[in-house]
């Protein structure tokens, strides 16, 4: 039955159909909802791993005990799990594994636009790119046949822009294989000589791999008009047909890694010119440059940022269509923290203390825009902690007594635990304050090891925070309510003061948690508003000043009196 | 059929996917190819947020682009005017003019520009404007602003029978919100 689907519900029925057993994540935009999805089969085990080198490993080794595993990750999550990927590509497989990543150009929701095909790449990895839901329902499936067949770990590459746009997709039944038998192999083993074997081996699966990728059905031509050929994959492929329909060739490539080289020889034979329309790097323009074909692509496309139909037309010179606009400037309409956010007074009191902030990945990355303005960087999972210690080491006393480190529960878990225990360790008396608001916030609230549940929300195991600092080195665990920004200010000044290695736990849950209790809506008192502005400091969307008098917008407000505790006049009570 | 194409804009929060959802379903329903684009993630904190619909005979790009929107369905004044480029010249814009300060407005350092409906029609755009949160909260809450505005949509293609929407409405609607919802669009139709 056909069915409107998100790619990353269609690629998590593709593994169900394919009989997968085990699946093991950690959550990331774009990438999320393809865990989220499979775990509604029942037939599927779906976990939130604490990372995602820890996901790749259990779905590793769930194929090694026999049956069909996968994992997904956003794109710098499988930095995250390079060190696995590089070595599962020579240990190999009991039965198929695939491992899917999702970039995401453009950066809607992250840090850098890398391009994971290089991945493939450098681990020796078959990578599949889907460029509909569709595809990737069925890529899915040919995903785990290849990982068979070839004894390999298999990448299937998503993009922002096939994970999440829906399109029509016509699922069929689950078929599951037999369990493997697991048999104990010394040559499993990865050192010296089996190691060396396996790189042996590894280098002749990619050769056999390229006989594979000229004829299978991955990878497919579409003549039209000969007078230009273009070679693309993913949603580029959308692009170009948008464009240009019959209009052009097309090579339409399934199979990104590896390359075939006939299939694209024969191609550019047959066409007077050839061009590779390809978001980011020219990874497929720099094969094709390889085999000897003239090529335009990255001269006329760029390498950052996303495409669309229109900046192809640009790219080729062709007309795009007209538009029309107002000619008042529109103001901004960035994502802000939500009202009653509790990551809110933390840094209202940072900003105070004049604080330098070493921030992290997750909702409280938006400490850093106005009027809070209180986050001076963030770099990826877990660098508060060991770079706040680095910026210590070279800042001395001064430093240790104006900084801190700020990471959420869940990105202290996946990464955070190994930055603090250099503090510790190593002894600079950094601060790192974990905001736990109990919960993976940023990316739709999933579980994690602090929360007492398990993905499916089932009680599980609970990872206590205090006790695991204290046990990483740490005398000073304190725990504050962000909620009150006098006791949060003076615990602040204590552990700056303090010539110990300090963590400070700030604990509330999320306010969009389901079951979080709101107090009723503030209601200003307009007769003791002076108009002073204080209360906008904390950028809270609920508050607003009109005719010089605070409003409180009632359907955002819960009442967690932050603002109160600003108000010198009690316009807020 | 030449592929039609319809954009959903507002404000993250207030209800834009479940209007997608709705529209995506009477859209298969009708037997189109179908593409809807949305992104996900640290938009939904009161951001910025817009939904590509496109279907037809055979839809490629899941993406709208600058001057191709047939109809655009914007939840806030502020935010038609932002994506108003989005609109192809003879194209229709429904606009809940509702207006919600962005935080830039809010602490002070831009202004929530006036008179954005006439200024939208003096640049050339066809608008259809209504206080949307006002007919939403007619039928019982203001949290059908999503359903009211689809119903003012819905008149825009009269070949999709009510009836087909309704359909849609209570496949995509939870149990409890049915009547309220149902009310909402047809006092969005008929408003």
């Amino acid at each position: 039955m056909r069915e409107l689907m998100l790619g990353n519900k269609a690629l998590a029925r593709g593994l169900y159909e394919a009989g997968c057993k085990v699946i093991s994540s950690y959550p990331g935009t774009p990438s999320t909802e393809i865990t989220e999805e499979a775990a509604k089969y029942d037939e599927i085990y779906c976990e939130w791993a604490p990372n995602e080198k820890v996901a790749l490993e259990v779905a590793h080794g769930a194929s090694l005990g026999g049956v069909r595993s996968a994992c997904a990750m956003k794109h710098v999550g499988l930095n995250v799990a390079a060190d696995p990927l590089f070595t599962v590509s020579y240990q190999g497989l009991n039965a198929g594994l695939v491992v899917c990543v999702a970039d995401d150009p453009g950066m809607h929701s992250s840090q850098n636009e890398q391009d994971s095909r290089h991945y493939a790449m450098a681990a020796k990895l078959p990578m599949l790119e889907p460029a509909d839901s569709e595809e990737a329902r069925v890529f899915a499936r040919r995903a785990f046949e290849l990982s068979e067949q070839f004894n390999t770990p298999v990448l299937i590459r998503m993009c922002t822009r096939v994970s999440h746009s829906q399109s029509v997709a016509e699922p069929e039944e689950r078929a599951v294989p037999k369990q493997v038998p697991y048999v104990k192999d010394p040559t499993k083993v990865m050192m010296t000589a089996n190691s060396r074997n396996a790189h042996l081996r590894v280098e002749q699966r990619t050769l056999q791999l390229v006989d594979y990728a000229e004829d299978c059905d991955l990878n497919r031509v579409e003549m039209g008009d000969t007078s230009l050929g273009i070679i693309t994959s993913s949603t580029s492929y959308q692009y170009a047909k948008e464009v240009f329909g019959e209009r052009v060739s097309i090579l339409k490539l399934g199979m990104v890694y590896p390359l075939p080289e006939k299939l694209i020889l024969d191609f550019a034979a047959k066409v007077d010119k050839v061009a590779v329309l390809e978001e980011l790097d020219p990874f497929i323009e720099n094969h094709v440059r390889r085999l000897g074909v003239k090529v335009s692509g990255k001269d006329v496309f760029p390498v950052c940022g996303e495409f669309s139909q229109n900046l192809v037309r640009e790219c080729m010179g062709l007309e795009v269509p007209q538009t029309m606009t107002v000619k008042d400037s529109i103001p901004g309409r960035p994502p802000v923290m939500c009202a009653g956010c509790p990551h809110r007074g933390i840094f209202y009191i940072l900003k105070k203390n004049k604080c330098m902030v070493y921030g992290d990945i997750g909702c409280y990355t938006l400490g850093a825009v106005a009027p809070l303005n209180a986050m001076d960087l963030n770099v990826c999972m877990g660098a508060s902690c060991s770079g706040l210690h680095g910026f210590n080491l070279a800042m001395g006393r001064e430093g240790e007594k104006h900084s801190v480190g700020v990471i959420g529960d869940s990105t202290f878990i996946h990464s955070g635990m190994t930055g603090i225990t250099d503090i510790s360790y190593n002894m600079t008396n950094s601060t790192v304050i974990i905001l736990d608001n109990s919960i993976t916030g940023m990316t739709g609230h999933q579980q994690n090891p602090t929360t007492g549940k398990n993905l499916r929300g089932e009680p599980a195991g609970k990872v206590d925070l205090e006790s695991l600092c204290h046990a990483l080195g740490f005398e000073r665990v304190r725990v504050v309510d962000p909620y009150d920004l006098a006791e949060a200010d003076r615990v602040l000044k204590e552990e700056l003061e303090a010539e110990a290695p300090s963590i400070i736990i700030s604990r509330r849950p999320c306010v969009m948690i389901k079951g979080t209790v709101h107090n009723p809506p503030l209601e200003p008192k307009e007769d003791k508003c002076v108009g002073c502005k204080a209360c906008m400091q904390i950028g809270c969307p609920a508050i607003s000043v009109r005719d010089g008098k605070v409003r409180i917008d009632s359907t955002l407000c819960i009442g967690c009196k932050v603002c109160t505790q600003i108000c010198r006049f009690g316009a807020l009570e | 059929m030449a592929t039609k194409n319809i954009m959903i804009v507002g404000v993250g929060g207030q209800g834009t996917l479940l209007a997608s959802k709705l529209l995506g379903y009477v859209l298969l329903g009708q037997g189109y190819d179908v593409k809807v684009s949305e992104v996900h993630g640290m938009s939904q904190r009161g951001g910025s947020v817009v939904t590509y619909v496109r279907f037809g005979e055979k839809v490629y790009s899941p993406v709208i682009d600058k001057g191709e929107a047939d109809v655009i369905i914007s939840f806030e004044k502020l935010e038609a005017a932002r994506w108003l480029e989005y609109l192809k010249p003879g194209g229709r814009i429904i606009v809940n003019t509702q207006e919600m300060e962005p935080m830039p407005v809010i602490i002070g350092e831009a202004e929530y520009p006036d008179n954005l409906v006439e200024k939208m029609q003096a640049a050339g755009a066809l608008v259809d404007a209504e206080d949307f949160l006002a007919v939403a909260e007619a039928a019982g809450s203001s949290k059908a602003v999503n359903i009211a505005l689809m119903g003012r949509f819905s008149t825009y293609f009269p070949e999709i029978s009510e009836e087909e929407w309704q359909k849609a409405i209570e496949a995509c609607v939870p149990e409890k919100f049915l009547e309220l919802n149902r009310k909402a669009f047809e006092m969005g139709r008929s408003a």
